[in-house]
């Protein structure tokens, strides 16, 4: 039985972690603080934890402030707020400046579910990924969480850490996390599923389908968006000459986009993208609509045969 | 505490000089903001040459009060404090606007004595709260000055960081509005009204205090009175005249947004004399 784990809970733990080591960690949070777990930080060091109420254009200007006099604070919120509603904060202020501000935002994507598409951050990465000296990163469970948010906080300048709201699998992994570098979940030489978020687990269980069909699919979990590890891009597209990209995001503008990128200068290689396209998310249950917009493990598996 | 004489005609004279080097720095750019930049003069030289405990041989100490100038496109006026309280030459202020110059047209965080980038209007108080807020957390005694534009408060952040400034008490922290009663388009009053002032921050929990921002002992004055405030933020409402020291620069639209030519800053430099 895989064991499923809410990623936000591990950013509570990783923060409180951070909290006890080091003085200068501080909290940001506009409202949604049981739902992004800086709660648990708030109530353990209520000194250094902010709630900025339903403001998220101020709380991203504080937390410059705050970062610009030395601290490292860490700012929560959902990624539709996170990413969109503040993103002249996050480019002016934090990023030009190279503020030492960690935007960990949580209920990404469609699985955010019932609540709709006002709720469903889907174009996030690609707003993030717009702004320079912004260093993005997608984990694909709990434990990456962990460590995301640890070495996070050891890097100096911006960053934006996306996380979902519902429970995801635990993935199998052998190396540590480092930011930047991609991690190689599952060798193979027909194809490579390169994946982040929830989506690793999805890209894992396509190769598994594909492997009972004779097929040998490489799955590469990229966790950093950016900087994107390039070299093990064109390693892959050398190594299985098929690229299937998957991200709970639009198609255009996250992962699938950054891929291309590297591809289309590099080492061009045909490729297919699993994101969402072109359309606003609606209200559901995460697996209804993980279905509706084709990010299912069926979709995957269809992909690579595709492309086959 | 009553201020000299002597003292209040230093400060004066340092703004005319300053005044001076905004005109010629403007000149030689080609373009730039003067008009809030002669309008908040007095102001900020004040807060430069009197109030603030700062170290231009050491722009980052720790313990320097922080000014955050969020009506970003009056950094000329910045820029001139900057170079004559000697944080870096005067010649740089003829790079003003060009390829390369440490002279942004907008304030860029690389400019010693800058620290904090701005230019998007409305951001500057939500920073100067985190920087508040920072102090309070390492009981330092540092004091953080805000300045912001009357057209600027039209920006929604405004509100949301004068909220929050009064619920923290950040009674460390002094905004001051450049009241000059002109933006882009025109009057504020016209374009959008942004009365009644005192009324709306007092209403959001602030201290306030109403001075003419030309009255060099009546500024010294309001930043004494700013620090004796221990419960809450004080908001300096300062009235001031767009272009002011230039006559014909003053209260003219015109001048928001555009430089001097060779001509008129002789002519402005002639009555700055």
């Amino acid at each position: 039985m895989t064991e499923m784990l809410y990623a936000r809970d591990a950013y509570g733990e990783a923060l409180i972690e951070l909290g006890e080591k080091n003085k200068a960690i501080v909290a940001l949070d506009a409202d949604l603080s049981a739902s992004t777990r800086t709660g648990r930080f708030s109530r353990k060091f209520p000194q250094r934890f902010f709630n900025f109420g339903v403001a998220e254009q101020n709380m991203m200007g504080a937390a410059a402030g705050l970062a610009s006099c030395g601290k490292t604070a860490f700012v929560s919120t959902f990624a539709i707020f996170g990413s969109g509603r503040a993103w002249d904060q996050v480019r002016n202020t934090i990023c030009y400046n190279k503020l030492n501000v960690k935007i960990v935002v949580t209920h990404a994507g469609i699985t955010v579910g019932p609540d709709g598409a006002s709720h469903q951050g889907i174009e996030d990465i690609a707003l993030m990924r717009a702004i320079p000296n912004m260093t993005i990163v997608v984990p694909c469970d709990a434990p990456e969480t962990k460590e995301a948010v640890l070495a996070c906080a050891e890097y100096q300048g911006p960053v934006y850490i996306r996380l979902g709201r519902p429970k995801v699998a635990t993935v199998a992994k052998k190396d540590r996390f480092k930011i930047g570098q991609a991690r190689i979940l599952r060798e193979g030489k027909d194809l490579t599923i390169i994946a982040c978020g929830m989506l690793v687990k999805q890209g894992l269980d396509a190769a598994e389908v594909l492997e009972k069909e004779g097929l040998s699919v490489r799955v590469v979990n990229m966790h950093t968006i950016r900087p994107l590890d390039k070299q093990a891009i064109i390693e892959c597209a050398r190594l299985t000459k098929r690229i299937v990209t998957c991200e709970e995001h639009l198609a255009s503008g996250g992962l699938g986009s950054a891929v291309a990128e590297i591809l289309g200068e590099n080492i061009p290689t045909p490729m297919a993208m699993i994101g969402i396209r072109g359309r606003f998310g609606q209200s559901g249950t995460p697996e209804e609509l993980i279905k509706e917009y084709h990010l299912s493990t069926d979709d995957i598996v269809e992909a690579c045969k595709k492309l086959l | 505490m009553a201020h000299s004489r002597e003292q209040i005609k230093k400060l004066e004279e340092k703004a005319r000089q300053i005044r001076r080097l905004i005109i010629k720095m403007l000149a030689k750019a080609g373009s730039g903001h003067p008009g809030g930049s002669l309008s908040s003069a007095d102001i900020v030289s004040c807060l430069y040459f009197s109030v603030l405990q700062h170290n231009p041989k050491e722009p980052k100490w720790p313990q320097r009060d922080r000014f955050h100038l969020s009506k970003g496109h009056c950094c000329p006026l910045w820029y001139a404090v900057l170079a004559e309280s000697g944080y870096f030459p005067e010649e740089k202020l003829w790079t003003l606007r060009t390829l390369g110059s440490i002279l942004q047209g907008h304030p860029d965080w690389r400019t010693p004595g800058v620290g904090v980038a701005s230019g998007s209007l409305g951001q500057g108080l939500s920073v100067a709260l985190g920087m508040a807020l920072a102090a309070r957390l390492d009981k330092a005694s540092y004091r953080v000055y805000c300045l912001l534009g009357d057209g600027e408060i039209q920006e929604g952040q405004v509100w949301e960081a004068a909220m929050a400034c009064a619920h923290f008490r950040c009674h460390n922290l002094c905004a001051i509005l450049d009241y000059n009663g002109y933006q882009i388009d025109g009057k504020v009053k016209d374009v959008m009204n942004v009365e009644p002032v005192v009324e709306k921050w007092r209403a959001f929990g602030w201290y306030t205090i109403s001075i003419d921002g030309h009255n060099m002992g009546q500024i010294l004055e309001a930043f004494d009175e700013a620090e004796t405030v221990k419960d809450r933020p004080t908001i300096i409402i300062a009235e001031t005249i767009k272009g002011k020291g230039v006559s014909f620069m003053e209260n003219v639209v015109d001048f928001h947004g555009r430089a001097p030519t060779q001509e008129e800053a002789k002519k402005a430099l002639e009555e700055l004399k």
